[in-house]
């Protein structure tokens, strides 16, 4: 019996681990998807969903992009409208440089122009391993603790070329 | 200690002054010897060639000793040598010292304490409103914020990351690769000398480091991926702390 259930979820874990190769590929890592996307055109938009940065996302349907020619802005917009590339910001492992598209007089989305590139992991991923691990997203828990473990990345070079883009725009 | 910051809270009711001034005077001996922030360490010396091998003082050959060892164990995913040459053993001592702090505290009749430096963690007994001890782990992302709490007893608790100063875990295997895709591995284990090593090497491992953990009997792991999204091994819960 031992012998049948054992052989019928290897069988189950090989399925599951080829349907996950199937589904995903050596570049399934969202920040590379994003760089991929930028090799292909860097006109076209890319939705910046995955950056790491501490507030959440503006997440919004990739509008067409807009150079420079710019409507009459409103006395009350903050930004004038067109597309702005901020400045290339040292995150310590690479680079980051984001091109900013304001509409509306406001920031309609954020597109990246450089991100570091993670080609080449390792992908030894085990595939007794695979089906057993969990995955969730993060979210904020109590901060009641008695001791804090951790590392800290800072998205601050995605802000800073953000802001040396918008710096720009400002009417 | 070696660039980071050091808390020791002893939960007993017994005088402990004199306790965690000995683990303080450790840590200082710890960070003479084995920081490459200070070009006066032992460490600093070897990697400009001035001491031979022969010349390495006892706990220096034990660390490159350990060292060699975790090396095997992880397929050569932790590896002191650095890309560009020189040593860099903090990946194992951190853990090393805090818990041969944790022993000598066990040594005078302590038990229940933690010692934390720079995140690394080594936990006995219970805290001083006679519960567990919690550890959260932070959230890379926003350092105010925690994105889960864990309880634990006589364990050590490890996160390996991506700090503030600077990309200092490497994949030896692919120098010019950097560790982005994992910003964040936490490892519960036994003890904080085995979940430190651990936690290096999975990190060097990039995402492929939690099945290792997985893999690994005695310890259980919380990878942070740079999209915001945790895998966690199938023991971890155990650890997540149930009540409010």
């Amino acid at each position: 019996m031992k012998k049948l259930t054992l052989s019928a979820w290897f069988i189950v874990a090989s399925i599951a681990y080829a349907a996950y190769l199937h589904f995903t590929g050596p570049e399934d890592v969202p920040a590379a998807k994003i760089s991929s996307a930028m090799q292909q055109d860097s006109s076209a938009p890319a939705l910046a969903q995955d950056v790491p940065t501490t507030q959440p996302p503006t997440v919004s349907a990739p509008p067409p992009a807009r150079s420079a020619a710019a409507p009459k802005p409103k006395p009350s917009a903050l930004y004038t409208n067109g597309t702005y590339t901020g400045s290339q910001a040292d995150a310590y492992y690479g680079t980051v440089q984001v091109k900013a598209t304001v509409q509306g007089g406001t920031l309609a989305n954020v597109v990246f122009l450089e991100y570091p590139n993670d080609r080449g992991t390792s992908r030894r991923i085990n595939a007794w391993a695979m089906p057993m691990l969990i995955s969730e997203a993060i979210q904020a828990e109590s901060a009641n603790v008695d001791i804090v473990s951790g590392a800290t990345y800072t998205s601050g070079a995605f802000r800073e070329s953000l802001i040396s883009a918008l710096s720009q725009a400002k009417s | 200690m070696m660039g980071m910051p050091i808390a020791v809270e002893i939960a007993d009711k017994t005088p402990a002054k004199s306790a965690i001034e000995k683990v303080f005077s450790y840590f200082s001996y710890i960070d003479e010897k084995f920081s490459t922030y200070k070009d006066t360490s032992e460490i600093m010396k070897i990697n400009r060639g001035e001491l031979g091998e022969m010349e390495y003082s006892e706990d220096m050959k034990t660390v490159f000793a350990l060292s060699e060892e975790t090396k095997k164990q992880t397929d050569g995913y932790f590896d002191i040598r650095t890309p560009s040459g020189p040593y860099d053993p903090s990946g194992l001592v951190k853990g090393w010292a805090i818990y041969n702090a944790s022993k000598m505290l066990l040594a005078d009749g302590f038990k229940n304490f933690y010692i934390d430096a720079g995140g690394d963690i080594q936990v006995y007994g219970l805290n001083a409103e006679g519960r567990a001890w919690s550890v959260g782990i932070r959230n890379p992302f926003n350092q105010k914020e925690i994105v889960k709490v864990l309880s634990v007893r006589d364990e050590g608790v490890a996160t390996s990351g991506t700090y503030v100063r600077g990309q200092h875990i490497y994949n030896p295997k692919n120098a010019k690769m950097s560790i982005r895709e994992v910003v964040s591995m936490t490892v519960v284990g036994r003890n904080i000398y085995e979940a430190d090593r651990f936690a290096t090497a999975a990190f060097a491992m990039g995402e492929a480091g939690i099945a290792y953990i997985e893999k690994l009997s005695g310890f259980e792991g919380y990878l942070i991926h740079a999209n915001g999204m945790a895998t966690m091994t199938s023991g971890f819960k155990k650890y997540i702390r149930t009540d409010a």
